[in-house]
């Protein structure tokens, strides 16, 4: 083990909606002996300006994201897309400005939680906080953007209590893509709808994912349709046997 | 597309498409197909990856001189007794080609499928001119049979059923015919057989042309782009200027994975090498060969924010793999490009104004950038598209200002925690058992068809504040 002390990016919608997430992975972390603080004054890492072609605005957002994380050894994420946009966007956006050092330094410092655990920790030993049959969708961002499909598998694959099963069309986007939800609905609805057919043909009870707006996105319908399966975070998944 | 169908909001045009359940049948059978196909392709191809980044590399190059390039595929072409013409724009495409039928007395012309004169609307201009045009590749045969534009840059009938293509044949060319695939060839190729013959003009476009040795290439599994180039007395090439690559060396790269890209095949059936009008002492050819070279937007992006797209092939692989495609197919884009290279594709024909709403037809997943061939990277120019639409201040004003108000709360942790603590407030007459399903608009759009999730009674960061617990 690399890692001492951690600090938890918990991004915009972890924070609003999803507390519990952030939550969870306190407890993992500690758990495996790593210290984990919250930098405060948090807000967002900036993507959804960056993504509706607000490219000042993000800078700006992301200029104060640096600024939060400047002392942090390890920064972990729960969202795949938000560590792409630090990851990848950030040295980008500040290339040309004093504070580039630091944003390429935060982007090498900054890790998707479940490239954390295996990666960075080597940690794969975890009981399931939910028993039973779990599958999992890819996040676009963590798959094509970070290149991640094995981490969350091999977490989920050795998971106590849990039994993974493909998803057919795993890759395929959620229709979340942020703004994209709200603009076009129906098109993002229809794409969903696919999505959760397939979640429905694997009679998983659990569908697993490693980012917040893909969890909204599958979660909202799901709950619409009063499906039983529900959609998870892979932290609260993984934090179970307390 | 016509004016008066681009004036229906883009919303709406996609809306209707996936209402059509013919479309939606047709659409999600060919896209899945196309999928697996390439998948299998190049999973049995292990050294696709490095010849996708030496086909990107050598597009890259030629970019970086394509003048250069462009002379000498010039000078090539016309010492082997080709003419070469160039057009900057559509209109002077169009008039080339249209003096060429008048010159030669041209009535009809067999083409070969084509979409640089799709682009610049060349059908249309030969009728005109009392020149008519016959699509022979299948696909575009049965569009134009239908008065239709084609709906995918590969797959022009790929939205239509082949239930619908037999009605199509009985009813167009007054013979009974099965929803067979096979026997629907059949009888194309036999109306067909009789206009190569009788064509005076045979027009293509060109999926590559080589510098080096004046080589116009099409890549074709009919064989009627054979036919096309060969049988009618004047051969027309349409191509864009960036189709040119430098040498056979080249070429044989991308040889190596557009038909992978496109249908999954190793090599498409067909892969015609034309070289000039017929030569004394050769059997087959036409007698006069013209190559036009269409400008139309593109030379102004070799150095634009959209350069990366004069790499693209055309092979359509990004268009079966986009959720967005899969959903609306391509009629509903409004442009003779679909699917999300096709929305670049228009920023750059047609000026970034023309994909206000288009630039936004994009969820970023990134599928396009992993499925193309030269690894275009997609949703990087969409974004950059979008920058420029809120630039050119071309945005709404309630978006631009619902934007400027994200930026500040997200800049001041004050009002970020206020903006929380407003939202729960504010949700309370909505929310129930711990979710949300019908908010006012703009979060209508959302919870029409989801529910969303409430602010939380405390968010992640108000715990770590006042739980010792959680901090210790
Ligand atoms: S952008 Fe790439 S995938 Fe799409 S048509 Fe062009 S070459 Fe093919």
């Amino acid at each position: 083990m690399t890692a001492r002390r951690a600090s938890l990016m918990v991004t915009c919608l972890g924070d609003l909606f999803f507390p519990e997430v952030g939550v969870s992975i306190v407890r993992l972390l500690r758990k495996l002996g790593v210290a984990v603080d919250v930098p405060a004054d948090q807000t967002c890492c900036g993507l959804p300006l960056f993504n509706s072609g607000y490219r000042g605005d993000a800078a700006a957002v992301a200029r104060r994201t640096v600024a939060l994380f400047k002392e942090s050894e390890y920064v972990v994420v729960p969202s795949g897309s938000c560590a792409w946009m630090v990851k990848h966007e950030y040295p980008g956006l500040m290339a040309d400005t004093a504070v580039g050092p630091e944003a390429r330094e935060l982007a090498a410092r900054t890790h998707e939680l479940s490239q954390f655990l295996v990666r960075v920790l080597g940690a794969t030993e975890f009981t399931a906080a939910v028993p039973g049959r779990v599958t999992y969708h890819d996040s676009c961002h963590l798959l094509r953007g970070l290149h991640e499909s094995e981490s969350p598998r091999m977490l989920l694959g050795k998971l106590r209590g849990a039994e993974l099963v493909p998803l057919p069309g795993a890759d395929e986007c959620c229709g979340f893509g942020g703004s994209f939800a709200v603009r076009l609905p129906e098109v993002s609805s229809q794409i969903l709808a696919k999505k959760l057919a397939n979640v429905e043909s694997t009679g998983a009870g659990c569908l697993v994912a490693c980012d917040a707006g893909c969890l909204m996105q599958m979660n909202g319908g799901l709950k619409r349709a009063k499906s039983r399966v529900r959609a998870l975070h892979l932290a609260e998944l993984l934090d179970g046997g307390r | 597309m016509s004016d008066a169908e681009l004036t229906t909001p883009f919303r709406q045009r996609a809306g209707s498409a996936m209402k059509d359940e013919f479309l939606q049948e047709a659409l999600t059978i060919a896209t899945t197909k196309f999928i697996g196909l390439r998948r299998e392709a190049f999973a049995g191809f292990p050294e696709g990856e490095a010849l996708r980044d030496r086909a990107r590399a050598i597009k890259e190059a030629t970019l970086q001189h394509l003048d250069r390039h462009l002379e000498t595929l010039i000078a090539n072409v016309e010492r082997l007794g080709g003419h070469v013409h160039f057009a900057t724009t559509p209109a002077e495409a169009r008039s080339i080609v249209v003096d060429i039928a008048r010159r030669t007395g041209a009535r009809m012309a067999v083409k070969a499928k084509s979409m640089a004169t799709e682009e610049i609307h060349l059908n249309e201009a030969l009728e005109a001119a009392g020149v008519t045009p016959v699509e022979t590749d299948l696909g575009e045969y049965i569009i134009q049979l239908a008065h239709e534009r084609p709906s995918h840059i590969i797959a022009p009938a790929i939205h239509k059923t082949k239930g619908q293509v037999a009605e199509l044949f009985t009813r167009e060319l007054k013979r009974p015919a099965e929803p067979d695939p096979e026997a629907l060839t059949r009888i194309a190729r036999a109306e067909l057989r009789e206009k190569f013959l009788q064509a005076d003009l045979g027009i293509t476009g060109a999926n590559f042309a080589v510098a080096d040795t004046g080589t116009v290439v099409l890549v074709t599994n009919e064989g009627n782009g054979r036919m096309v180039t060969s049988l009618p007395r004047v051969h027309v090439a349409v191509m864009g200027v960036e189709k040119v690559v430098p040498s056979f060396t080249d070429l044989m790269v991308f040889l190596a994975i557009l038909a992978k890209s496109a249908t999954g095949q190793k090599l498409s059936v067909y892969t015609s090498l034309v070289q000039g009008p017929r030569r004394a002492g050769e059997l087959e050819g036409p007698e006069e060969f013209h190559l036009v070279l269409l400008d139309g937007g593109r030379i102004a992006q070799i150095g634009g924010p959209l350069r990366e797209a004069l790499s693209c092939l055309r092979c359509g692989a990004c268009l079966n793999v986009c959720p967005v495609y899969r959903q609306i197919g391509g009629h509903a884009y409004g442009y003779t490009y679909p699917g999300p290279i096709g929305i670049l594709l228009t920023a750059m024909l047609e000026g970034a104004p023309a994909v206000r709403d288009l630039a936004h037809a994009s969820s970023l997943c990134g599928a396009c950038v992993d499925a193309c061939p030269v690894r275009i990277d997609i949703p990087r120019m969409l974004i950059e598209l979008r920058r420029e639409v809120d630039d050119e201040k071309l945005a709404p004003w309630t978006e631009r200002v619902a934007f400027a108000l994200l930026t500040k709360l997200l800049q001041n942790p004050r009002l970020y925690r206020f903006a929380a603590k407003a939202g729960r407030v504010l949700q309370r007459p909505f929310a129930r058992d711990g979710r949300i399903s019908r908010l006012p608009l703009p979060f209508g759009e959302w919870t029409r068809t989801r529910d969303l999730p409430p602010v939380a009674s405390r968010t992640f960061q108000e715990r770590w504040a006042s739980d010792k617990d959680l901090r210790a």
